[in-house]
């Protein structure tokens, strides 16, 4: 295991040493030692990291970039961040530690912070943070705790729901077996609910984002208007190989020039709808043609330059509210007034 | 009135070997592989049809998957020659009682790229076989290829009918024996009146079917399920060949006409029908595209809820996204009326699970059962033979750009939204 502290636990010094990079040192430090009394020879820290909490936190990018090196470099089966306790921007590069380690290495991270710690609102998903007291006297309680789910990580065991295996909520949805097929738990559960008796959903609603429509268009024969698809038109070859579905990424492409999108030189990548009439004639999923016209009857101002395209498919709201919110400013910023959101 | 009475006469298989003849003896099914191709290839489209076996545990892929059939035979009846798979393959007939052939632990599953991307795979053993449901049954393949220039739709209906007469040609087998078990499916309305002397809830059961057209299809005594208005099935008729999936889509949460055979969800409401509450009816309803027909589809749902005076209904789905507002709104107008309601669904959460996990949301979905994250992947291993075609694993819908991982969306039957499996989500 390897395992993060800030300069304060790293034992260099207090508030005039937290501008210190990041570095590394073999073996324990600190609240390792407890750690290591609790794994005993089922475990063992090979190297602790260490950086100090303001260097972190006005250098946070190149911070997390230099841990994850480190800690990738002594190749760990389980990473400990802290615990932070309520320690604001410790709880933060915890958080960021966790962040990098989990999406470049792949590898699981144990910590430990209070509730309120920023630093577990913002990185819950990517380790299992032990809840802890708001001070370091919460040290003894913290330790084993963290280290008992750290073995059951290493040992590639599954973790259980937050209240059974003593983590606070990480806000990921995770899959198990049940004991009983979901026919009958439907069933089991549409009794319980006819008869006014408590069940559980296993499927909460979300909050649902209700966007209101924008306002017309004052003339729309002076607005610049754009073009976006999800219905994954992309130039012939799909260069910036979106996927078929569960798209992480959008494209943006040319049509300077463009009047007419033809079947050589455009494509579906969508792996949702039969592909035929979209490859037939790709204009049927984003209307170049359609735009150019009303452009040349002067219905609207001008078409925008480039277009927007991802998938649509099995894509996550997250990625498709990121996609959305980076695809807007951008628009913005370039004084598009109207959008046509072509979808499949 | 007289029940409607379906006798399912099992007979169980065990193993599924390639032999010289195609019989069944001692659970062990041998298949005639000529004579099965034979059969297959009276359909001029299909060019060429190879027969293959697999059994749980082989070190068998099968990729890409289309359909999975059980293989059954209607034995008595109406109808004259007696239909299994009526406006499929047979004439228009009642089905739903009399008795019916069942190969039990038997599948037909159909391999043949179509579209690419929206078929799925199936794993015998290792990582990925726990998910399908098809790595536990004796599946006999048929690998088709179409003749030239066979456009989808054509190349579809090919080897949907395909699958259907190798079903009904296996099932042939067990018309010299005496079946192991005879499950009988007895339904009729109860009036209403429970073991002691109360009033059981009325529970209806709605049926969504996918129906979004350009090959996701379904089919309902051969009727074009997007072309339908809401109606009624009876349980034994809805799991006797009344429905045939017709769909390239996303192959874990699609219902192959396997799981429509076996609908769990009719098989549970049947059990407990009659004792812990009378099972109504099987509403059928689309999920169609546009706005237009989910708004009327939802609305003669709640209609026919209303009418038949139940007091909860349990919703299945087919696919997602689209899906999710057919979904949302019929759960809605029911609740609007009175009516309780219990969805099934899985989730697209991402591979993280962090994401929200359906494309549609409403409060009174108070009472939600989840058939798993779609999104998160699964490992794949180098498998010793592969029945189909190993390139097209790749570019399947649920592929991740990595030769050793892939979502669950891939897997046929992963998170099927009848509830046919214990796969499930929870908060981590």
């Amino acid at each position: 295991m390897v395992h993060y502290l800030n300069q304060f636990f790293a034992q260099i010094g207090g508030e005039d040493k937290a501008d210190l990079p990041p570095s590394a040192r073999e073996g324990v430090i600190g609240p390792g030692q407890a750690f290591a009394k609790e794994f005993g020879d089922q475990a063992e820290i090979v190297t602790t990291v260490y950086c100090g909490d303001s260097y972190f936190a006005e250098h946070i990018a190149k911070a997390q970039e230099k841990c994850v090196k480190l800690i990738a470099a002594a190749q760990p089966d389980v990473v400990l961040v802290g615990p932070a306790f309520n320690a604001g921007r410790y709880g933060m590069a915890c958080g960021a530690v966790a962040q990098g380690v989990a999406q470049r290495l792949s590898i699981p991270v144990v910590g430990g912070l209070f509730p309120e710690n920023p630093g577990y609102e913002m990185y819950r998903q990517y380790a299992f943070f032990v809840e802890t007291k708001g001070s370091a006297v919460g040290m003894r309680e913290a330790v084993p705790r963290m280290a008992r789910l750290a073995l059951k990580l290493a040992r590639g065991e599954e973790i259980g729901p937050p209240a059974e295996e003593g983590y606070l909520p990480r806000g990921c949805r995770k899959n198990f077996f049940a004991p009983e097929s979901g026919a009958k738990r439907a069933v089991a559960m549409l009794l319980r609910k006819m008869a006014g008796l408590p069940f559980t959903t296993e499927y909460p609603m979300p909050e649902f984002d209700r966007v209101p429509p924008a306002k017309n268009l004052p003339d729309a024969g002076q607005a610049l208007v754009a073009l976006v698809t999800s219905g994954g038109i992309v130039p012939k070859g799909n260069p910036d190989r979106i996927p078929a579905s569960s798209a992480g990424r959008y494209a943006s492409y040319s049509l300077a020039g463009v009047t007419d999108l033809s079947p050589d030189q455009y494509q579906t990548v969508h792996g949702g709808y039969d592909p035929t009439y979209a490859n037939a004639d790709p204009d049927r999923v984003l209307p170049v043609d359609a735009a150019r016209a009303l452009e040349k009857e002067g219905r609207i101002g001008s078409l925008y330059e480039r277009y927007f395209v991802t998938v649509g498919n099995g894509t996550s709201v997250a990625n498709a509210a990121r996609f959305a919110g980076e695809i807007a400013q951008a628009l913005k910023n370039d004084g598009v007034q109207a959008v046509i959101l072509t979808s499949t | 009135m007289k029940a409607l009475q379906l006798e399912m006469a099992l007979f169980r298989v065990e193993k599924v070997v390639a032999g010289s003849e195609t019989k069944l003896r001692d659970g062990v099914l041998s298949v005639d592989q000529d004579e099965l191709a034979d059969k297959v290839r009276t359909d001029e489209r299909l060019r060429a049809v190879e027969v293959r076996v697999a059994n749980p545990g082989d070190s068998v892929r099968i990729v890409p998957v289309k359909d999975v059939i059980e293989p059954r035979l209607r034995v008595s009846g109406e109808g004259y020659p007696l239909p299994t798979f009526p406006g499929m393959i047979d004439k228009a007939a009642q089905v739903g009682y009399g008795r019916t052939l069942v190969l039990r632990g038997a599948a037909v599953v159909t391999a043949g790229a179509i579209l690419g991307f929206q078929e799925g795979f199936i794993d015998m053993r290792g990582p990925a076989a726990q998910y399908s449901p098809f790595s536990q049954t004796h599946n006999v393949v048929l690998v088709c290829e179409p003749v030239p220039d066979l456009p989808p739709h054509q190349h579809e209906e090919a080897m949907r009918l395909a699958g259907l007469r190798a079903a009904t040609y296996l099932a042939q087998a067990a018309l010299p024996l005496a079946p192991d078990e005879v499950e009988t499916i007895s339904w009729l309305p109860t009036q209403g009146g429970a073991p002691n002397g109360g009033r059981l809830p009325r529970v209806g059961y709605l049926y969504m079917l996918q129906s979004q057209g350009l090959l996701h299809d379904t089919y309902l005594y051969g009727a074009d399920a997007k072309h339908i208005l809401p109606t009624l099935l009876s349980p034994t008729e809805a799991i006797d060949g009344a429905l045939v999936s017709g769909n390239c889509v996303s192959a874990c949460d699609k219902n192959t006409t396997y799981h429509h055979q076996n609908n769990p969800v009719i098989m549970e409401l049947c059990q407990r029908h009659g004792r812990d509450l009378e099972f109504v009816a099987v509403l059928i309803t689309n999920e169609n595209v546009t706005l237009e027909d989910k708004r009327l589809s939802s609305s003669r749902v709640a209609t026919l809820g209303g009418m038949l005076g139940l007091d909860g209904v349990i919703i299945s789905k087919e696919g997602f996204g689209n899906p999710d507002t057919d979904l949302m709104m019929n759960c809605s107008k029911l609740e609007e009326i009175g009516i309780k309601t219990v969805l099934i669904t899985d989730e697209y959460a991402g591979s993280d699970g962090a994401s929200q996990s359906l494309a549609d949301a409403h409060p009174a979905a108070d009472a939600v059962i989840s058939t798993g994250n779609a999104n998160q992947e699964v490992e794949l291993v180098e498998l010793d033979v592969v029945i189909g075609d190993p390139d097209r694993l790749p570019a399947l819908a649920g592929a991740t750009g990595t030769d050793n991982r892939i979502e669950l969306q891939a897997v046929t039957g992963a998170t099927n939204e009848l509830g046919f499996s214990n796969l499930t989500a929870r908060w981590q």
